[in-house]
């Protein structure tokens, strides 16, 4: 059924095709339901699913005989949680993109091709399909981009194509030097995981495969195109691309380069680590002095996603969950923050320079939408109530037995953290500036019904996951049991950890 | 016992209250100041019972629920009091109403005002009653949303500046803390404080920390000290210690004066509560090692800050300080009773005085301030905002009973027997004289230097020729009064008749001393 | 001829012959009997025909059983020793090329640029004629006579459009160094002959069989690769191509780039793999087998590079697909490399999904040439909003090229990259391979600007309808379609190739 996430997206695609022009209504709804069709099939196939039983097989067939390539669809727990994240970011982002007018069909067809390409990603088994579907991503972003955005459209959009392109030359390298090494005789992610790569062959293809998908999670110091990329995106783009985008790059350096050659991870373990950390810091530091508001949490997403990488080096069962809810909990949480910057506010006042909106005493004029921000503030902080926590938490532990001085640095970034973020909010809808009497002359339109709907989903998913994290929990952890993961669980236990 | 989960409804209670307040419109005042006043009053019920149903015949943890919650990160839902978390969730239960009452005259999105209030008293209720880190970390954190909103939005001119600092600075210590607490969740798979405490009274904890956890080349102890200084920084933020006190005073003085109340009243309990229920069972160690600074800074703290108050000449900042030094008595008794004495009991008898003293203070000075500070916000209103100690002058002639009940609560800051804050300093000082002498003779001069103040306080504002300004200054109103009447009678009541108080706690300080007899 | 019939023959190469045919059949009628005919009455006439002679001769060729010798291990008919081979591979290919000249043929029906219709048709089946002898040559006589009939017919292809002088000058330059490259090919294969004393292909393979490397036979070896490097536009004899797909008519550099693409690189492949196999090579380059492999790798990379890194700089679309030919013909040198039955495979199917999207490509640029008179880069501006379809069938090829997935491109280059890792020792040849994703990474950048134009760039302010002739819309669709169907599925093309090549004798 799971598989089904991925078809209705792209006939969504194709029915919005056929809506004739000008229909924006129809296209809207169109794609809406879509997404709630994909959100509903993936949050029933969660609950199907028994996390004891390992690797689900969804689809396993031949696909391209001559060089043993199949059509293999499978999900594990973290599979899963990604394509919980996919489908709510799918459906806000939908929600929050309500008010585009321009080329309305193209834009969600355009946006349903990149969401069909992410649960592709995610519930691939196979390792030349699991590449389709990430490139299949690319072009999407290029073009949501480019059309739609804003500051620096075309810059920002080529930019950010031309980075995942090369992160995903970079992984091509790998896969085929993988595939061809084994001997050629499956492209099957679960047999190629048991083949043992020389450790000379790991030493070089690990980092090479583990950065190539690194890029997209925006690891330091390839994170260049994240910001820049962010800001230039339209609202729905920047929350598909913090909220969804930025994890295909850490679940595809999980899934593919961590599994597949573990001995090549211990011996860069603590180079990614160290960048990891940078990141962490690097990003918030240089949150802390933005001007522009989409920027700081575009670099806010460098930093939390410096949290992701951390803790998949930490290679211990609580350190690689963490991880994995913390892609979870970034994608809700920054797909929040981005709703709310780029459609509350940047729709309405048409600036996001936060000089000039610290004057515009915005917590009057859209009360709604400064609470909202508020409260994902706070979550992004990694105030504990919210998913955030719990994730950061778990990496933080994990963090704590291999790399005590990164864990603590870490901290100093969460700091930082709070710093900029409580600038940020103040200076965003609590300005001190009295309310000056030239600003009200045209109010701001209210926050709309769709507005709102998206909001409260995804805060409500930020508070549910950060109250009760063993709903995902329960799906992340037994993953880590599966076979897929056996030889990074030999090489935890021979470094004498536990996973 | 019943099954009934009284804590937790207890808890609930100001969390539907503020949900409820959040969704009203900005413009229905009167019904949110009336709903919220009435979560409370609901809440101060339940506090009673709770009171009711404490069974002071035992040293226990009490009423407590326990659940699975996320078994992977050992988080439990785990709530219970003994006496310690009682005083305090019946003190937070009888100041926030009052504080809310004293707020009554707010007029800027009232319904958003009162919420964040019953969030505040949702976190501090969870705060005292939680006994697993996880669940208490999460209120510990929560209570510090709404006072910073509460801080940024209805706050005094550079209310930004202080809000931000308050929060920074707390949540330094915060980071601080979880960091090494999850250090420990490492080392030791758990964040049950009761555990925690076996554990650190046993040396196990040392020992599992340096199994578990290299770092550079730290031993055992030094690591559990590293730790140590984590968690302690989390907790003296709050308090606050000198040097880590520099956020509250402007804080202090620029929140809405019924924010301050609270701040002062419950919020810096919260970190001396931390010390005792978490700080020292489960480091005992560590503390002991480094009882003798610990204790330089209490002194400093206790000596500085009634120095510092001494020489505001803002009413507001001045009462900030005296609440640093009120509660440098405070953290003197809890590094004293770090103080290892072998097997001596005479000593026993001397520590149950001195944590006695503890508790009755933190109950006391959580009264007491709040209603100075109180009195202060009614003296801000009748003069448009002024409140330097010279601007006033003889208003015990235009307002008697306004100075007379203020007069009552600042000798009950200042300690004078009869009066509900002379019985816990007293303890305090008695048993911390054998176990430190030097320390608390020194002590001693801050007691000296806080008396002269208040006094001075009493002097310029109260006596002296009247001010020609405040000639017609309003006498305290009926309402106003209500406020303020029922707590005076309180703190004459303690005053007179501690026993009240001491008879839920005895057992628990008791056992606690017991505790402390590693 | 002991044993083989003419009849036997006639059937053997009756595809050819009635390629052949229709070529003067199409000539005939259009000079007989539609002189007074409007010009596009004529084209479709002529087309249809033309069309329908090359659909038979795919019939034929799906139809005929193969000689029941062809199958077994013995695959070079005895009697013609290699003059002419047919096995399944060779038919495929030949197929391949049809369909290619079918598209051309229905790309050209609605030009306006020549009233030489009959002439410009039979030329077209000419050439096909010539290259589906090229691909079943395995002699070298009858490799450099197919060589030659392709050529000669491309050339005035190139020079077809007598209004526009650059047209001319393509076809002279295209003419010159072909001429040249012919030489070479001559005087390379010349010496060939005179070290190995014979003209198949295979044999001379076996006598050149030495441990030590003939300097003559370096010559020559080097010689026939200048030879083909000019046909296939490798680096450094690449000059020629951009000014040829630039001056000649569109359809014209549509076959240019497809169908002559596809029918030298099969060969290219067979002389290197089957002539000059055992060919050992020198110390330095001890991981290669086969001597003139880092030859050729430096070609690929090369023209990888050079042809990519131009490209950006291109403001002329023809151009641009000019030097992105260039560097897929480096690409597509890696299958050449990779030495083997997969190397082979993955090229074919490589330079047949090529030929498909440049097809298609040039047939979008066709349209928008004809509307606005050039093929700048800015000509496309707006596309997306007057042609959606062709907007976004011109998307698909575009990304094709740059080989994104789920496209034909993407899977021919995985094939061609798998191929070529593992078709060398101890992954000898990753190095290229590297090289390529890069470079193909790169290459993303200029198909975006052209991708950038139809959709971001709004259109000028005069919105000059022309519309595409439906036909030409038809055959634009069917393109692309072909290209994602072949991209989705690769088993319908890479299936039958891997069935056939086993016959073919590639180790």
């Amino acid at each position: 059924m799971l598989a089904w996430t991925v078809y209705i997206s792209f006939i969504g695609v194709l029915a919005l095709m056929l809506v004739p022009a000008g229909q924006a209504r129809a296209a809207r709804g169109i794609a809406l339901l879509t997404a709630v069709a994909g959100f509903l099939l993936g949050l029933v196939s969660a609950f199907a699913y028994q996390p004891t039983a390992g690797i689900m097989t969804i689809v396993q067939k031949p696909w391209i005989p001559g060089l043993h390539i199949d059509f293999f669809l499978a999900a594990d727990g973290i599979s899963i949680t990604l394509v919980l994240l996919t489908g709510l970011a799918a459906i806000v982002g939908i929600l929050f993109s309500w008010n585009v007018e321009h080329r309305t069909k193209e834009f969600f067809a355009f946006y349903l091709a990149l969401i069909g390409g992410v649960y592709g990603v995610f519930l691939s088994f196979d390792l030349f399909l699991l590449f389709v579907f990430y490139e299949l991503a690319i072009i999407p972003k290029y073009f949501l981009i480019a059309i739609w955005g804003s500051t620096n459209k075309e810059y920002g959009a080529m930019k950010l194509a031309l980075y995942s392109f090369i992160g995903s030359a970079m992984v091509l390298i790998g896969i085929i030097a993988a595939y061809v090494v084994s001997g050629a005789h499956s492209m099957n992610l679960l047999e190629l995981a048991k083949y043992p790569y020389p450790a000379s062959f790991q030493y070089w293809a690990f980092p090479l495969v583990f950065v190539g998908f690194a890029i997209l999670a925006g690891l330091w110091p390839f994170h260049t195109w994240a910001p820049t990329g962010h800001v230039a995106a339209p609202t729905a783009a920047s929350m598909l691309l913090a909220g969804v985008v930025m994890k295909l790059g850490a679940y595809g350096a999980l899934r593919v380069a961590m599994t597949l050659f573990p001995l090549g991870l211990e011996a860069w373990r603590n180079e990614i680590a160290v960048l990891a950390v940078i990141g962490i810091v690097y990003g918030a530091m240089v949150a802390l002095v933005q001007k522009d508001f989409k920027f700081v949490i575009g670099y806010s997403s460098v930093s939390h996603m410096g949290f992701v990488l951390l803790g998949l080096m930490t290679l211990s069962s609580i350190g690689l969950s963490g991880a994995v809810l913390q892609m979870f909990s970034h994608g809700i949480i920054a797909g929040l923050l981005f709703g709310v910057v780029g459609r509350m506010v940047y729709d309405r006042t048409h600036t996001r320079e936060l000089p000039l909106l610290e004057g515009m005493n915005l917590s009057r004029a859209l009360p709604f939408a400064a609470g909202t921000f508020a409260v994902a503030a706070f979550a992004s902080m990694g105030l504990p109530g919210f998913s955030g926590f719990p994730a950061e938490m778990s990496v933080l532990i994990g963090a704590w037995r291999t790399f005590p001085t990164f864990a603590v640095l870490a901290g100093l970034g969460i700091l930082i953290g709070v710093a900029y973020t409580l600038l940020v909010l103040q200076k965003s809808f609590f300005g001190d500036a009295a309310p000056t009497p030239e600003v009200p002359a045209h109010p701001l339109p209210p926050i709309t019904v769709p507005e709102r709907i998206g909001a409260v989903i995804l805060l409500a998913t930020t508070l549910l996951i950060g109250l009760y994290p063993k709903l995902l929990l329960d799906l992340i952890v037994p993953s880590f049991n599966s076979p897929l993961f056996e030889a990074l669980r030999n090489e935890a236990l021979r470094k004498g950890g536990i996973l | 016992m019943s099954t009934f989960p009284l804590i937790t409804v207890l808890t609930c209670i100001p969390l539907v209250g503020a949900v409820v307040l959040i969704g009203l419109d900005f413009e229905r005042k009167q019904l949110a100041r009336g709903l919220a006043l009435g979560f409370n009053l609901v809440s101060l019920l339940g506090a009673v019972l709770l009171w009711l149903h404490f069974d002071s015949a035992s040293p226990n943890l009490q009423l407590t629920e326990r659940h699975d919650w996320i078994p992977s990160l050992g988080a439990e839902y785990f709530v219970g009091v003994d006496g310690l978390g009682l005083l305090m969730v019946l003190l937070t239960a009888i100041v926030v109403p009052i504080a809310m009452l004293a707020s009554w005259r707010i007029e800027e999105k009232v319904p958003l005002y009162f919420s964040m209030f019953l969030l505040l008293q949702a976190g501090l209720f969870g705060t005292f009653t939680a006994l697993n880190f996880f669940h208490w970390f999460i209120f510990w954190e929560l209570s510090l949303v709404p006072a910073f909103f509460l801080i940024k939005l209805w706050g005094g001119p550079r209310r930004s500046a202080a809000a931000t600092q308050f929060f920074i600075y707390t949540m330094v210590g915060s980071v601080a803390m979880l960091l090494s607490f999850l250090a420990i969740f490492w080392a030791v798979g758990t964040f049950d404080f009761h555990t925690l405490a076996e554990m650190g009274s046993s040396g196990k904890l040392a020992g599992a920390l340096a199994d578990k956890l290299g770092w550079i080349n730290l031993t055992g102890h030094q690591l559990a000290l590293v730790i140590f200084a984590g968690v302690f920084l989390g907790f003296a933020v709050k308090v606050p210690l000198i040097p880590f006190h520099t956020w509250l005073p402007v804080a202090y003085a620029e929140a809405p004066t019924g924010v301050t109340m609270v701040l002062t009243g419950l919020m810096s309990k919260m970190g001396v509560y931390g010390f005792l229920r978490i700080l020292l069972p489960i480091f005992p160690n560590e503390m002991r090692l480094i009882m003798t600074p610990l204790l330089w800074l209490a002194v400093a703290t206790i000596v500085l800050s009634a120095c510092a108050a001494f020489a505001q000449r803002d009413l507001k900042r001045m009462f900030a300080y005296s609440s640093i030094n009120h509660l440098g008595y405070c953290l003197l008794g809890v590094f004293v009773l770090a103080r290892f004495t072998g097997n001596d009991g005479p000593l026993n008898v001397e520590k149950t005085a001195v944590l006695n003293g503890v508790l009755l203070q933190m109950f006391n000075h959580g009264l007491t301030a709040p209603i100075l500070f109180c009195f202060i916000g009614f003296l801000e209103q009748r003069s448009g905002g002024l409140r330097g100690l010279d601007d006033f002058g003889g208003l015990r002639k235009v307002a008697p009973i306004f100075c007379g009940l203020m007069g009552i609560a600042i000798f009950a800051s200042l300690g004078l027997p009869g009066l509900n804050g002379f019985i816990g300093e007293f303890l305090i000082f008695k048993g911390s004289f054998p176990l430190a002498t030097w320390a608390t003779a020194l002590s001693v001069l801050g007691l000296l230097v806080t008396a002269i103040f208040l006094l001075t306080v009493l002097q310029r504002v109260f006596s002296g020729p009247l001010n020609v300004k405040w000639s017609a200054l309003a006498e305290l109103t009926w309402p106003e009064r209500f406020i303020v009447i029922p707590a005076t009678a309180l703190m004459l009541l303690i005053g007179i008749w501690p026993q009240v108080l001491m008879g839920k706690i005895n057992l628990t300080v008791i056992q606690m001393v017991d505790h402390l007899k590693f | 001829m002991n044993g083989l019939s003419y009849w036997q023959l006639l059937t053997l190469v009756a595809p050819e012959t009635i390629v052949a045919l229709t070529a003067i059949v199409v000539l005939g009628v259009d000079l007989l009997v539609m002189r007074e005919e409007p010009l596009r009455n004529r084209f479709r006439i002529g087309a249809a025909f033309a069309a329908l002679g090359c659909l038979a001769a795919i019939v034929w060729l799906f139809t005929l059983n193969l000689p029941s010798h062809a199958l077994g291990a013995d695959i070079a008919l005895p009697m013609l020793k290699g003059m002419f081979v047919d096995d399944p591979l060779v038919r495929l290919v030949k197929v391949a090329l049809l369909g290619l000249t079918i598209f051309t043929i229905i790309i050209s029906m609605e030009s306006s640029f020549t009233d030489h219709v009959g002439e410009y048709l039979a030329l077209i089946l000419l050439a096909a004629v010539g290259m589906m002898f090229l691909v079943a040559a395995e002699d070298i006589l009858m490799i450099f006579i197919s060589l030659e009939l392709t050529s000669l017919s491309l050339y005035i292809l190139t020079a077809f459009n007598k209004q526009n002088v650059k047209s001319a000058e393509a076809a002279l330059k295209y003419f010159l160094f072909g001429g040249m490259s012919a030489a070479f090919t001559l005087f390379g294969l010349s010496l060939v002959y005179g070290l190995s004393g014979s003209t198949e292909l295979r044999e001379i393979g076996a006598k050149l069989n030495q441990p030590v490397l003939d300097p003559l036979l370096v010559a020559a070896i080097v010689m026939t690769v200048i030879g083909f490097g000019f046909k296939v536009a490798a680096v450094p004899f690449h000059l020629w191509a951009p000014d040829a797909y630039q001056g000649a008519p569109t359809p014209s550099a549509a076959f240019i780039a497809s169908g002559s693409k596809v029918a030298s690189f099969f060969i290219f492949a067979k002389v290197m793999m089957f002539g000059f196999s055992h060919a050992s090579g020198s110390g330095a380059w001890h991981d290669y087998v086969p001597g003139w492999l880092p030859v050729l790798g430096i070609l690929a990379a090369f023209s990888m590079l050079l042809g990519n890194l131009t490209a950006i700089a291109q403001s002329n679309v023809k151009r641009l697909l000019a030097y992105s030919a260039i560097a897929h013909g480096g690409y597509a040198l890696l299958g050449i490399l990779a030495n083997g039955p997969q190397g082979v495979t993955a090229l074919i199917y490589y330079v047949v999904t090529y030929g498909v999207t440049v097809l298609g490509a040039f047939a979008v640029v066709g349209v928008v040439e004809e509307r606005a008179g050039d093929a700048r880069l800015s000509d496309f501006a707006g596309l997306g909003r007057r042609e959606p379809i062709l907007a976004f069938c011109m998307m698909i090829f575009m990304l094709s090229l740059a080989g994104i997935p789920p496209l034909a491109g993407f899977f021919g280059k995985f094939y061609l990259f798998t191929a070529a890792v593992g078709g060398a020792k101890n992954l000898g040849l990753l190095w290229l391979v590297i090289f390529a994703i890069a470079m193909s990474a790169v290459s993303l950048y200029y198909y975006l600007q052209v991708l950038k134009q139809i959709y971001v760039v709004p259109a000028p302010g005069e919105n000059r309808i022309v519309a595409a002739p439906i036909s030409t819309r038809i055959i634009i669709a069917l393109l692309a379609v072909v290209v994602l169907l072949l991209g989705c599925a690769p088993d319908l093309i890479v299936g039958p190739l891997l069935a056939a090549i086993q016959f073919a004798g590639f180790q």
